[in-house]
């Protein structure tokens, strides 16, 4: 069974009121998106500025309250939970935000910020609670000694660490992670992203993972939900989806994404137009202003996401018509030989590189 | 190759004075040129210097604070040297530049027409009208529709994408020799990232001009420069024609960085991290600034600063244990 079941879910939020209070303009931020995801399992979603895919994190942890739809977690169904009971709820599944700098409460030390959800869910006697932040310090790569220190005196790539922690605090099953290293340098990025990996092995963890990095979304992810103007067009497992995306919309994502290799071949489909306003968006299809590969049907009729059976969901009238999209992903080839190998010394530190360390005459042995 | 470099920057440095009597040393010894049409990719991470050079370049540094020494070249001109009069008359004209946030960098309560037509008028002159007909061809040629009728509209109107594209049209109003772009695609989408490299490439083929590209981004990077320069803790660490650099980098920050992006085609559970922190730019470390991150470091490397050396035609790298092939061949 799976941890987390969405169906259906909807928010409309209100753009703008009369005078005297009723609704003139609804965003659509979320409008009827349905996904499911196993324990220990990274769904990702993606999709530009807007689409809604860090509305439908915060729907799944009832920080925003849904219009419709329904969420269980873990068998319950959470919409339907009391004060006391969401509060109990909210063990279960934490959020990482993606600026650590504003997600740390400046005047409390770390210690105090890890101790908090300890407290607060009263997990353990005061005097254990020490213990555990300690604990918890190392679990994320910290020294426990830096608990008496304030988040100003961490650096980017540490405070995210502390926000870890503390999503950590009291075990979860389910974190949901907001563009958590959107904000981060690269080399720090892939320590976070390593960290997160590390954590999910150890301890079982689901991520839902919200990014428009679609290359750490390949690295990170199972599964993939791709969304538009509020909705899913597609979703399917990780590599499925990056092997031959099927939607025009992801197709267009997907060849999109700028790989670190020079003169790399590519198939980019270069969308023309701007994305449509979700306070009204098109009619049909929601992609057809925008879609290559439009035809009259797209622009009144909405399509459904139909699965293929064996995982792979797509929302487009003419699947079945559309080329082959096998060559979209641009390929980056992985690293070159030399550098395969310089990276592997890199990571193994000194004693992989012939000649390497700290010699007592400083000089190159080599 | 003959012909002299388009812009020629020599032994840049820039330090910070702080108000507490703190130096930052943000910039050393930066040696950089560009030919005529080349574009060079600047790249780097937070605080490595590369936007405190294009900012040297622009002259847009504070006077008071910051303290300039070294020569950068341009169309006849020492940029550091020039009167600030001489200066706006470059800036906007010969040299332009855009930068990463096009909220920030359009003015809220002019419509986009008047900013690129203010533009025209001040280094082309001419009537106002002709100035108009110019700046909504210019809006065409950055692929707004309808610029007729958009060329009236105030930047909030506008979203990002199309905003940053005002900004280039207004960065070309009069076809600059230099193109300076610091982080242009980073605050956008990738579908729009894609529309905005591909409309630069478009107009570089047709205008002829030489960039400068700041990012963070190496797969951007890989798409659009022709070199590369690598900046770390105010220094060019590597630079070299942007083949070279991603298939035999030869300094380990540019391995470091290379192996911690995740790739399409490389299934890797860990990527390579970087490890410790940027060392401190008000005391710089006596030797390579790298050494205490570097899996390579010898006792040499802490001594003096390593030189920036020729390893193969074109490609520098400023360590002592390059080339790197060597290490692991």
């Amino acid at each position: 069974m799976a941890l987390l079941e969405v169906k259906g879910l909807v928010k409309h939020f209100v753009a703008e009121r009369s005078l005297f209070g009723r609704a003139l303009a609804h965003v659509k931020a979320v409008d009827g998106v349905s996904f499911a995801l196993d324990a220990g399992k990274t769904l990702a979603l993606v999709g530009e500025s807007g689409c809604g895919k860090s509305t439908v994190s915060r729907l799944v942890l009832r920080l925003i309250e849904p219009d419709a739809g329904s969420v269980r977690f873990d068998g319950r169904d959470l919409l339907s939970l009391d004060a006391g009971a969401l509060r109990a709820f909210r063990r279960e599944a934490q959020i990482i935000f993606q600026d650590p700098y504003a997600s740390l409460n400046p005047r409390m030390t770390v210690g105090q910020i890890l101790t908090e959800p300890l407290a607060l869910h009263n997990l353990m006697p005061p005097a254990q609670r020490r213990e555990r932040v300690e604990e918890l310090l190392r679990l994320v790569g910290l020294e426990p000694r830096l608990a008496r220190r304030y988040p100003h005196e961490f650096s980017g790539g540490q405070r995210q660490r502390i926000a870890i922690a503390r999503a950590l605090a009291v075990e979860p099953k389910l974190i949901i992670c907001d563009e958590p290293v959107s904000a981060l340098d690269v080399s720090i990025r892939s320590q976070i992203l390593n960290l997160l990996r590390e954590l999910q092995d150890r301890l079982g963890l689901a991520y839902i993972f919200v990014s428009h990095d679609l290359a750490v979304v390949k690295h990170i992810a199972d599964h993939v939900a791709v969304m538009n103007l509020g909705q899913i067009v597609e979703t399917a497992e990780a590599d499925a989806l990056f092997a031959a995306p099927r939607h025009p919309y992801s197709r267009a994502l997907l060849s999109a994404i700028p790989v670190p290799k020079p003169r790399a071949k590519s198939s980019r489909i270069v969308l023309q137009g701007e994305i449509p306003s979700a306070l009204d968006p098109p009619p049909g299809c929601r992609f057809h202003t925008r879609c290559p590969y439009v035809v009259e049907r797209c622009r009144s009729d909405m399509p459904k996401l139909v699965p293929d059976g064996i995982g792979h969901a797509t929302a487009c009238h003419r699947m079945s018509e559309l080329p082959s999209s096998e060559a979209i992903v641009p390929a980056d080839g992985g690293f070159s030989p030399v550098l395969e190998k310089l990276v592997a010394a890199f990571s193994g530190g000194t004693e992989a590189v012939r000649g390497g360390g700290v010699s007592s005459l400083g000089t190159d042995p080599a | 190759m003959s012909a002299a470099p388009l812009i020629d920057i020599k032994d840049l440095r820039i330090r910070f004075h702080g108000d507490d009597g703190r130096v930052t040393h943000a910039v050393d010894s930066v040696d950089l040129s560009v030919a005529h049409g080349a574009t060079l990719g600047l790249v780097g991470e937070s605080g490595c210097g590369k936007s405190v050079t294009s900012l040297a370049i622009m002259g847009l540094l504070p006077k008071q604070s910051a303290e300039i020494s070294g020569a950068i070249r341009f169309d006849g001109f020492d940029l550091l040297k020039t009167s600030d009069q001489t200066l706006r008359d470059l800036r906007g004209n010969r040299l332009a530049m855009i930068f990463q946030e096009p909220m920030t960098s359009l003015n809220p309560s002019l419509t986009i027409g008047e900013q690129i037509i203010e533009t025209i008028l001040r280094h082309r002159g001419g009537a106002r009208r002709s100035a108009r007909e110019r700046a909504i061809e210019l809006l065409r040629r950055v692929h707004i529709p309808s610029p007729e009728r958009r060329i009236d509209e105030y930047p909030h109107k506008l979203s990002g994408g199309m905003r940053q594209r005002v900004m280039i049209a207004m960065a070309l109003a009069c076809d600059p020799r230099l193109l300076v772009a610091d982080e242009p695609t980073t605050a956008l989408d990738v579908t729009l990232q894609a529309q905005i490299l591909e409309l630069m490439r478009e107009l570089k083929a047709a205008s002829g001009a030489a960039i400068i590209l700041i990012t963070h981004d190496l797969g951007v990077v890989a798409e659009v420069c022709d070199e590369v320069a690598v900046m770390y803790a105010g220094e060019i660490v590597e630079r070299a024609p942007v083949d070279e650099l991603f298939s035999t980098p030869q300094h380990p920050y540019t391995v470091g960085l290379l192996g911690s992006i995740p790739r399409l085609d490389h299934r890797a559970d860990q990527l390579a991290t970087i490890e410790g922190m940027v060392p401190n730019m008000a005391q710089p470390p006596a030797g390579c600034r790298f050494a205490a991150r570097c899996p390579f470091v010898l006792d040499a490397c802490t001594r003096a600063p390593p030189p920036l050396m020729e390893i193969s035609p074109g490609h520098l790298s400023r360590c002592i244990r390059a080339p790197l092939e060597l290490l692991v061949s």
